[in-house]
């Protein structure tokens, strides 16, 4: 039960970082059109992730709600990707942060809608129609960015560079990850490294960019062991619920 | 037609309350009010933004949280729809955004004001958009077309974002001693900025009397100001706090709560540029369109290259 | 030069259901047709009001001009005899 606990927490956690890192940007986009654009994307992935932490309640059977998940853990029972916890930087890397999630996030939506569990089968059926529409919009983005002008090449071209090494970790399932692999409920995710490296291929090659070649990953963020800037988030995004713990809001 | 008589007749029509269209005749007085008035409401709506972003990251439920990041979207797009509105007028978007960043444009005051706890969200909400839906439910029915139209889509959104404010309190006055006395702080700071939001007494705003002639506003300052405190002093008593004014008293006779002189002399410090947060709030708008540039470029040097592209490939074939 | 361009006017029309026909809702700003329909998406329909977006170019939509507003449109005012209850039936002919 802990494992498949853990790997719902794993699936809400990438989405309630991500939507905390793309709250960020509200107020704060390059044009409204894109501001409104990018909080949708936010709110998106924050509904996944309380889908995911009601289940992961259910599943613990300790009748906590999907806020004590969210409010009450620690840094290292986080499970999300080192990937979504990067800072926003600029526009650039904000989308290349996107765009890498999203097109593997479509990978896996896709299988886990067939998932032998009905309730993350149901869950990533709504989340794919999402996750297609981020996807269309990050790709896009790349594009535009890519073949844009010089600057704003140089700028999409240096996001894939330093976000590459955060890429890996999508690919190495973790001991929970494989042992709901084996029950029918999550998908192997090594399985799906092709197809994301061809879609990176064909997105970065219509962007007339350079796929990055290093072959050095970071990993760690879905047992628990992140960088240090989920410290920082976590501060922030429990610090009332900390503060003044027991209280209704 | 001479302009005399092309103004005659603007004002009969106006009189009769037919709308005002884009491509119709229109006094210069008209066009320059409308613009000033309708860019003014729109960059209210996005650094409107600003002070309640302050608290995205913090918000205390999965549920606040979503609920406020749709709210602040929201606001980005009454600034878009307004700014739209705007542009029927003949004036670019972008030309609006300098003249916010200059300090050329004014916005509402109330946004200079900091945003120091969860319960300001609240407050917010309940006190500010309450005073807004007042300003703004009439200008639904205001003589500009493409202004009237954008205001009845914004009323329509704007519906929820006081009753998520006023849930908030709510949920805090019903809460320990500590959230409710955060409620009581939160009004104590909001309530007499929310009041200047009506902007000043009649017998001083210079700009009204044109706007109400023109039917581009519907009821004056005073009015406004004086329904507001009507319909908000109930809704306090409800929350179980107290509005931070020792004159507040209900008139018998005229069925009005009577309230406490105003601080102009605070009032017009802030619209000047002395309020607190003044200076960060223009800060942050120009830094962010700023660093939005190269993005923006880079969509229009795209957009560019593709079309030229369609345009040899057509001219190939 | 690209540099001092704005994203040009689009104009955003939504059809809110099948049957009813695309109603201009407002206008927003894109670099080109295909973003133009993903900001109307994300900002015209968030509370599902459609089901069918179009967008055009602010700059490409003619309009009549007010001015000969009276020439354009009065004279079809008298033209009575195109209505239906211009012309007089008896009672007994119940549906017509």
């Amino acid at each position: 039960m802990n494992s498949k606990k853990n790997y719902i927490l794993h699936l809400a956690d990438n989405g309630l970082i991500l939507a905390q890192r793309l709250g960020e940007w509200c107020g704060h986009g390059p044009v409204l059109e894109q501001d409104i654009a990018l909080t949708n994307i936010a709110l998106d992935v924050l509904g996944q992730a309380r889908y995911f932490y009601q289940y992961a309640a259910e599943v613990d059977g300790k009748g906590k709600d999907e806020d004590y998940y969210a409010y009450f853990r620690d840094e290292r029972e986080f499970k999300n990707f080192l990937l979504l916890e990067q800072p926003n930087g600029d526009w650039a890397n904000t989308i290349m942060r996107q765009f890498f999630y999203d097109n593997f996030m479509q990978l896996v939506y896709t299988k886990l809608m067939s998932s032998n569990d009905e309730q993350i089968a149901a869950i990533a059926s709504k989340a794919i129609k999402e996750v297609n529409y981020h996807l269309k919009f990050s790709s896009e983005w790349v594009i535009r960015m890519g073949d844009g002008t010089e600057e704003s090449h140089q700028r999409v071209q240096e996001a894939a560079n330093n976000l590459w090494e955060y890429t890996g970790e999508f690919f190495v399932p973790a001991p929970y990850e494989t042992e709901m692999v084996s029950q029918g409920i999550a998908t192997d995710s090594a399985s799906l490294k092709n197809d994301w490296q061809n879609r990176v291929n064909e997105i970065f090659a219509e962007a007339t960019l350079q796929v990055p070649q290093a072959n050095w990953f970071q990993s760690g963020g879905k047992i628990g062991i992140h960088t240090e800037y989920l410290g920082i988030i976590l501060t922030d995004l429990q610090y009332l619920q900390r503060a003044y713990p027991g209280n209704t809001w | 037609m001479t302009t005399i008589d092309l103004e005659d007749q603007f004002m009969k029509r106006v009189a009769a309350d037919e709308k005002i269209e884009p491509k119709d005749w229109m006094p210069e007085k008209y066009r320059k009010t409308l613009i000033r008035q309708i860019a003014q409401h729109a960059h209210s709506e996005v650094v409107g933004m600003l002070p309640e972003a302050n608290y995205i990251s913090r918000a205390p439920s999965l549920r606040r949280k979503a609920a406020l990041l749709a709210k602040i979207q929201d606001e980005g797009g009454h600034g878009l729809y307004l700014y739209c509105a705007a542009e029927t007028l003949g004036v670019e978007r972008d030309t609006l955004i300098e003249e916010l960043h200059s300090g050329k444009a004014k916005y509402s005051s109330i946004f200079n004001y900091p945003t120091l706890s969860w319960a300001d969200m609240g407050a917010i909400g309940w006190l500010v958009d309450g005073a807004a839906i007042l300003n703004q439910v009439p200008l639904c029915k205001c003589s500009y077309g493409p202004y009237a139209r954008a205001m009845v889509r914004v009323c329509k959104e704007e519906s929820f974002h006081q009753r998520q404010g006023y849930e908030i309190l709510l949920t805090l006055c019903n809460g320990s001693a500590e959230q409710k006395q955060m409620a009581q702080d939160s009004l104590n700071r909001w309530w007499w900025p929310s009041l200047m939001m009506f902007g000043p007494s009649d017998v001083d705003s210079t700009n009204s009397e044109y706007s109400m002639k023109t039917k581009i506003k519907r009821f004056s300052n005073d009015e406004l100001r004086q329904k507001f405190v009507d319909a908000t002093k109930p809704q306090a008593d409800i929350l179980g706090i107290k509005i931070p004014d020792s004159d507040l008293k209900y008139n018998e006779q005229t069925s009005h709560w009577e309230f406490g002189e105003i601080n102009w002399d605070e009032f017009h410090n802030v619209v000047k540029g002395n309020g607190v947060c003044n200076k960060i709030r223009l800060k942050e708008r120009q830094q962010a369109w700023d660093n939005g540039k190269w993005v923006r470029d880079a969509a229009t040097a795209y957009a560019e290259k593709r079309e030229q592209r369609k345009n040899e490939s057509k001219q190939v074939a | 030069m690209s540099n001092t361009k704005n994203w040009p006017l689009w104009e955003v029309f939504i059809r809110s259901r099948n049957g009813l026909n695309h109603k201009h809702v407002g206008s927003l700003h894109a670099s080109d047709s295909e973003m133009a329909l993903e900001n109307a998406r994300d900002v015209y329909t968030r509370r599902q009001e459609g089901i069918s977006i179009w967008v055009v170019e602010s700059k490409n939509i003619s309009a009549s001009d007010p001015k000969i507003n009276e020439d354009m449109f009065d004279p079809a005012a008298d033209k009575v005899y195109r209505h239906p209850t211009f012309y007089d039936l008896p009672d007994e002919l119940k549906h017509m």
